[in-house]
C-alpha cells in the first residue's frame, strides 16, 4: 500500500509537472501582449519595453517557465493583472467555495441517485424502472443553464423560497452560505443523478444475476440481506469509482452552473482569467484544477481497492 | 422431492421452447440419483427447475414440484425461504463465481449456520468444524481468506461445506467436478461419497460424466433432448442398459486401459435436435440404430421395465436379445504401427521459464531473479505413426511443452528436432517447410477459425501456400480434405458459425492437416466435445493417422483417451517427465507414484466395484518454488525417506523402453501397487498385469 502511494505520488507530480508546461504554452499562445493589455492601447513603446522587463517577458521562454513554476511551488503565486490581488488568497478562496459546493452536491446527489438506480434495479421492466429511467433520461439531455433557470423560476420568481443570485461575498460562514448554495447544487445534481443512477442500475444487475446470489438465497438469507449484503457490496464498487472522479469535475468543471447563478467557484474565476486575459489568474486555477482532477483520480482508485478485496494495491 | 410431469420452457420471441418436457422423478432420503446427458440435453434446466432457480427467461410451463408433500408453486416468499430454501442446497459447476468475492470464507460459512447474518464465537466454531469436516486442513486460515486466494478444489469444499451447513434434506450438485483435476475431482468425490453416507440426504448429482456417475450414483436417468429416455438402478444401466442412446453413449466413451487397436468405439452418428426443431415420434429416432417406421410416427411412453423406465418401442426385443441396440462398428480395424518407424520429433531437454518481474525493493536487495519454471526437463520422441500422449495434472507444464514444441513461445533451453533438423526456438525463425511439417489443432476451434472466412476459404490457403496447391486444384482438394473428416463437400460455403462444435473442430483438423504435416500437436483438442461426437474424432484421428503416416503429440486431462489413442505415454509433474514408456507399461504396475495416483482417480464406468484408492493430497506446488529433490515429494503417498526430499531419484528402466523416475526400485513398486483396472473394468486382481480390455 505505501509502495502504492509512493508510486502514485510520483505519478502525480509528474503530471503536474507536464500540465504545467501545458498550460504554460497555451497561454502564451494566446493573442494579445500583456503589456499592452495592462498599460492601455495609449502606452509609449518605452513603458512597453519596460514594464515588460519588469515582468521578465523578454527573457526567453524556457527561463520563464521556471521562474513560474519555481515561484509558484514557494508560494508566490503573482498578482492579478487584471484585479491587483495576491492570485493565491484569491484562488484559495474560491477553491473553498467550489469545495463547499461540491460536498453539497455530492451530499444530495449520491443517495437519491444509488437509491433510484438502486430501486430501478430490483424492480427491473416494472413500472417503478420505466418511471425512473424514463425521468433520467429526460434529465440528462437538458443543458445545465435550461434545468438552473427552471430552478431559478420555479424557487425563486415563484415560490420565493431561495435567492436566484448566489453571489455571496467572500468569508461567508457555511450556515449562512447554505440557502445559497442549495439551487446550483441542485442542479449539478440534476446532471450527475441521470448518470449515476443509470451506472447503479446497471451494475445491480449484473451482479443480481451472478450464482453467488443464488446460493445466497438457498442459504435461505432474507431477500433484504441478500440484496444489502450481498448485491449493493459488490455493484457499488463502480460507483464509487465514479463518484470520487466526479468531485474532481465538481471543483473546478462546474463553469456554466456557477455563471447561471453567479456563484464565486472556480469556474466563474476560470472564465472571467479568460475573459480579462489575466494570465498568471489562470495559470493558477488550471494548474489548482488539474490538482484536483488528480486527487479525485487517485482516492478513486485507493477507495476502490479498500472496497475490492480481489484488488491489492502494489 | 417429487416432480410430475415437469416441463420448463425458455421464452423465444413470442412462443416457448420446450427445453424440458415432461419428466417425472422422485428423489428419497439416502438415494443417489444421477441425471446424466450431452449438451443440449436439458439436464441443466431440470437442475434449475427443482432448485426453483430458473433465469428470468425460463418457467415451469407444466407439471408440479412437491417438497415434503407440498407443490412449491403455493408457497410464498417467506414459506419458501423457511420451508424450501433452508432445506435444500446447491454445489454448483463454478465455484468462485458462487461465491461472495467481497466476503471472507469464514463469514460466508457461517451465514449458511444463520441466515440472519449474525456473526457469534459459536458461530465461528461451528463453521471452523464444517471446514475441517470438508477436509480443510487449516479451517483458522482459510475461514479469513478470501474466494480468489484459494484453489479451485478449496473452493468446491467451501460450497459443499455451505451446503452442509443447513443439514439439507435435497442436496443438489449440478457438475461439481467438471473444472477441477482429476485428483481433485477424485478427494471431492470421496467427500461427497462420504458425507452423502453420514447424512442421508437426498442427492440429486447432474453430471454430462458417466464414470462419475458410475462412480456415485445409486440410480441414473438419462436424458435426451429435454425428455428422460431411461431410468434404472446404476449396476443395471452401465452394465445392460435398454435404451439405444444409453448403449450409444456407453459405446462412446473409451475406457481406460482400452487401445484403438483392440476396441472400436462407436461413436452416435448426427447430433442432438435442438428443442426449437424436434423430429415427430420418437426423438432419438433420426440416430437410433433400432429405429423403425413406427419410432417416427409415434411417440414412445416412459414405461416401467422391472427396475426402471425407458422411453422407448422396442425394448421389450432388446431386453430379450432379439434386437441390437448398439450402433454399427465403423469399418476397418487400426492395425498396430510399426515398432521400428523412425523418431519424426525429438525434443531434448525442454525448459521454459517465465522470469518473474523483480519490484524495486526486491532490486535494492539483490534478491535473486525469479521465475515460474513452467517446464523444466522434457525430453519426448514422437515416432512416425505413432501417437505420444503427454498426461498430468493443470500446472504439469503440458500446454507450455506443447506451445514451446511450436515455437509459440521460445523455450528458454533445451532443443526440438523434426526429422533430424534442429529448429529455431521462434516460429517466426523456422523455415516455411518446418511450419508445414509441425501443424497443431487447439482445443477450441474458435482460436483456429475466422468467423469471417468461409470453410473452404479457411482450408484453401494452407493448402496453396504450404502444400502448394495451384489455384485451379485448390477446390477439388478442399472438397477431399472435408470428406477426409467426414463433412460433406458442401461445408466450403458454410462459415464457422453455422456449425456444430463437433464439425468445427472436424474443420479445424482438416486444415491441421492441409499443410500435409509430419507431426500434429493436439492440445486438448477434444476436452470440450460431448462423448458421442468425441468418440468420431477420436476414431477419425486414428483413420488419418494410420493413412498419412503422421506422428501425434496428443496432450489431454483426460487418461482414458491418452490410454485409447496413445502407443507411448509421457506423465509429467512441475514441468519434469517422471514416468515414459509404451502406454501398455505406464498404464499397468509397475507405476511411478504419481502417475499411480492419477490412474486410481480415473473414474471407471463400473459401479459397485471397489478398486484400490490412492489419493493425493494438497494441490500442486507452485511452479516458482519447485520442491527440491523429488519434485512430488510434498504429495507422494509412498514417500519412502529423506532421499526423497535431497536427492533427485534415480531414472529406473524397465523392458520396452518403459522408465521411472523415482527411488523405489521397479521390482519394489510392480510387489506394492496393484492394477488399478483389468479387463473392461472387472474388479482389479493384486499384482496382475493388464493385457487391456476388451471393452
Ligand atoms: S423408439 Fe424407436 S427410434 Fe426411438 S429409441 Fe426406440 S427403437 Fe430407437
Ligand atoms: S522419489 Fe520418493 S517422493 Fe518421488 S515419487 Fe519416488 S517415492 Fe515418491
Amino acid at each position: 500500500m505505501a509502495r502504492f502511494l509512493l508510486r502514485r505520488a510520483g505519478f502525480l507530480l509528474l503530471t503536474l509537472v507536464f500540465t504545467s508546461l501545458l498550460i504554460f504554452l497555451i497561454t502564451q499562445a494566446l493573442p494579445g501582449d500583456v503589456a499592452r493589455i495592462l498599460l492601455g492601447r495609449e502606452a509609449s513603446a518605452q513603458a512597453l519595453a519596460q514594464l515588460r522587463a519588469q515582468l521578465g517577458l523578454d527573457r526567453p521562454l524556457p527561463i520563464q517557465y521556471l521562474t513560474w513554476l519555481g515561484d509558484f511551488v514557494r508560494g508566490d503565486w503573482g498578482t492579478s493583472f487584471s484585479t491587483g490581488q495576491p492570485v493565491r488568497e484569491l484562488v484559495l478562496s474560491r477553491l473553498g467555495n467550489s469545495l463547499q459546493l461540491a460536498g453539497l452536491t455530492l451530499l444530495i446527489a449520491v443517495p437519491t441517485a444509488v437509491g433510484l438506480g438502486v430501486l430501478a434495479a430490483l424492480y427491473e421492466e416494472s413500472w417503478i424502472d420505466t418511471v425512473i429511467s424514463l425521468a433520467s433520461l429526460s434529465v440528462v439531455g437538458l443543458p445545465e443553464f435550461i434545468t438552473g433557470l427552471v430552478l431559478i423560476q420555479v424557487f425563486s420568481f415563484r415560490l420565493g423560497w431561495l435567492p436566484a443570485n448566489s453571489s455571496i461575498a467572500p468569508g461567508t460562514g457555511l450556515v449562512a452560505a447554505l440557502p445559497y448554495l442549495v439551487l446550483p447544487a441542485l442542479t449539478a445534481t440534476l446532471v450527475l443523478l441521470a448518470y449515476v443512477a443509470r451506472l447503479t442500475r446497471a451494475s445491480v444487475l449484473v451482479e443480481l444475476g451472478r450464482p453467488y446470489v443464488r446460493t445466497a438465497v438457498l442459504k435461505g438469507v432474507p431477500w433484504r440481506r441478500v440484496v444489502i449484503a450481498h448485491v449493493l457490496r459488490n455493484a457499488l464498487l463502480p460507483t464509487i469509482t465514479v463518484i470520487a472522479i466526479s468531485f474532481g469535475w465538481l471543483i473546478s468543471g462546474l463553469i456554466v452552473v456557477e455563471n447561471v447563478f453567479n456563484y464565486p467557484g472556480l469556474g466563474r474565476l476560470l472564465t472571467f482569467a479568460i475573459a480579462r486575459r489575466d494570465i498568471p489568474l489562470l495559470q493558477a486555477v488550471a494548474l489548482v484544477a488539474v490538482l484536483g482532477f488528480a486527487l479525485a483520480n487517485l482516492v478513486a482508485d485507493i477507495l476502490y481497492a479498500v472496497f475490492n478485496p480481489r484488488i491489492t494495491l502494489r | 422431492m417429487r416432480l410430475e410431469g415437469v416441463s420448463v420452457g425458455y421464452r423465444r420471441g413470442r412462443g416457448w421452447v420446450r427445453a424440458v418436457r415432461d419428466v417425472d422423478l422422485t428423489l428419497e432420503r439416502g438415494v443417489t440419483y444421477g441425471l446424466v446427458g450431452e449438451s443440449g440435453s436439458g439436464k441443466t434446466t431440470l437442475a434449475h427447475a427443482v432448485l426453483q432457480s430458473l433465469p428470468a427467461h425460463g418457467r415451469l410451463l407444466g407439471g408440479r414440484i412437491l417438497f415434503r408433500g407440498r407443490d412449491l408453486a403455493t408457497l410464498g416468499p417467506e414459506a419458501r425461504r423457511r420451508e424450501f430454501h433452508r432445506r435444500v442446497a446447491l454445489v454448483p459447476q463454478d465455484p468462485l463465481p458462487s461465491l461472495n468475492p467481497a466476503h471472507r470464507v469464514g463469514r460466508q460459512v457461517e451465514e449458511a449456520l444463520d441466515p440472519s447474518g449474525r456473526s457469534t464465537p459459536e458461530l465461528r466454531g461451528r463453521a471452523h468444524a464444517l471446514l475441517e469436516a470438508v477436509g480443510l486442513a487449516d479451517p483458522e486460515r482459510v475461514a479469513g481468506a478470501y474466494p480468489h486466494q484459494l484453489s479451485g478444489g478449496m473452493q468446491q469444499r467451501i460450497l459443499i461445506a455451505m451446503a452442509l451447513a443447513g443439514e439439507p434434506d435435497l442436496l443438489v450438485l449440478d457438475e461439481p467436478t467438471t473444472n477441477l483435476d482429476v485428483t481433485t475431482e477424485a478427494t471431492i468425490l470421496d467427500l461427497v461419497r462420504r458425507l452423502v453416507h453420514d447424512s442421508g440426504t437426498a442427492v440429486l448429482y447432474v453430471s454430462h460424466s458417466l464414470g462419475v456417475v458410475a462412480e456415485l450414483c445409486d440410480r441414473v436417468a438419462v436424458l435426451y433432448a429435454g425428455e428422460m429416455v431411461e431410468d434404472a438402478p446404476a449396476t443395471r444401466l452401465f452394465t445392460q442398459p435398454r435404451h439405444p442412446y444409453t448403449q450409444g453413449l456407453l459405446d462412446s466413451v473409451p475406457r481406460l486401459g482400452s487401445t484403438r487397436h483392440e476396441v472400436t468405439l462407436r461413436p452416435i452418428p448426427g447430433r442432438i435436435p435442438p428443442a426449437t426443431d424436434l423430429p415427430a415420434g420418437c426423438v432419438f429416432a433420426p440416430r437410433c440404430p433400432l429405429a423403425v417406421d413406427d419410432c417416427r410416427e409415434a411417440t414412445p411412453a416412459l414405461e416401467a421395465t422391472p427396475e426402471g423406465r425407458v422411453r422407448c418401442w422396442r425394448w421389450p426385443e432388446v431386453e430379450a436379445g432379439q434386437a441390437d441396440p448398439h450402433q454399427p462398428a465403423p469399418a476397418g480395424r487400426l492395425h498396430a504401427p510399426a515398432e521400428d518407424a523412425e523418431a519424426v520429433l525429438e525434443v531434448e531437454h525442454l525448459a521454459k521459464r517465465f522470469p518473474l518481474r523483480r519490484s524495486l525493493v526486491e532490486l535494492l536487495r539483490g534478491a535473486p531473479r525469479r521465475a515460474v519454471r513452467a517446464v523444466e526437463d522434457v525430453s519426448l520422441s514422437v515416432r512416425r505413426g505413432h501417437t505420444l500422449g503427454l498426461v498430468g495434472e493443470s500446472g504439469s507444464g503440458k500446454s507450455t511443452t506443447a506451445r514451446s514444441v511450436l515455437g509459440l513461445e521460445a523455450a528458454s533451453a533445451g532443443t526440438v528436432r523434426l526429422l533430424g533438423d534442429e529448429l529455431p526456438r521462434r516460429l517466426e525463425r523456422r523455415p516455411a517447410s518446418a511450419i508445414r511439417r509441425l501443424q497443431m489443432v487447439f482445443q477450441s476451434s474458435d482460436e483456429a477459425l475466422n468467423p469471417y472466412r468461409s470453410v473452404g476459404s479457411t482450408l484453401g490457403r494452407p493448402l496453396r501456400r504450404m502444400a502448394g496447391v495451384p489455384r485451379e486444384e485448390a477446390a477439388e482438394r478442399v472438397a477431399r480434405l472435408l470428406e477426409s473428416v467426414q463433412l460433406p463437400r458442401s461445408y466450403a460455403e458454410k462459415r464457422p458459425a453455422q456449425l456444430s462444435g463437433g464439425e468445427k473442430q472436424r474443420v479445424a483438423i482438416a486444415r491441421a492437416f492441409a499443410a500435409e504435416p509430419e507431426v500434429l500437436v493436439f492440445d486438448e483438442s477434444v476436452s470440450g466435445l460431448d462423448v458421442s461426437v468425441q468418440a468420431a474424432i477420436l476414431n477419425l484421428l486414428g483413420e488419418l493417422q494410420q493413412v498419412r503416416g503422421s506422428g501425434y503429440l496428443f496432450i489431454s486431462h483426460d487418461l482414458a483417451v491418452v490410454g485409447f489413442l496413445a502407443d507411448q505415454v509421457a506423465v509429467v509433474y512441475l514441468g519434469r517427465v517422471v514416468e515414459t514408456g509404451p502406454a501398455r507399461s505406464v498404464l499397468s504396475p509397475p507405476y511411478h507414484p504419481y502417475s499411480e495416483a492419477l490412474l486410481s482417480a480415473v473414474p471407471l464406468l463400473a459401479p459397485g466395484v471397489e478398486r484400490a484408492r490412492v489419493r493425493l493430497e494438497g494441490d500442486v506446488p507452485s511452479p516458482v518454488d519447485v520442491p527440491g529433490g523429488c519434485p512430488f515429494h510434498t504429495r507422494c503417498p509412498r514417500l519412502v525417506g529423506p532421499q526423497c526430499r535431497e536427492q533427485a531419484p534415480p531414472w529406473r528402466h524397465g523392458p520396452d523402453g518403459h522408465a521411472i523416475a523415482c527411488h523405489i526400485p521397479l521390482e519394489e513398486l510392480a510387489s506394492v501397487q496393484t492394477a488399478l483396472f483389468g479387463d473392461g473394468g472387472a474388479p482389479a486382481v493384486p499384482g496382475a498385469t493388464s493385457e487391456g480390455g476388451d471393452g
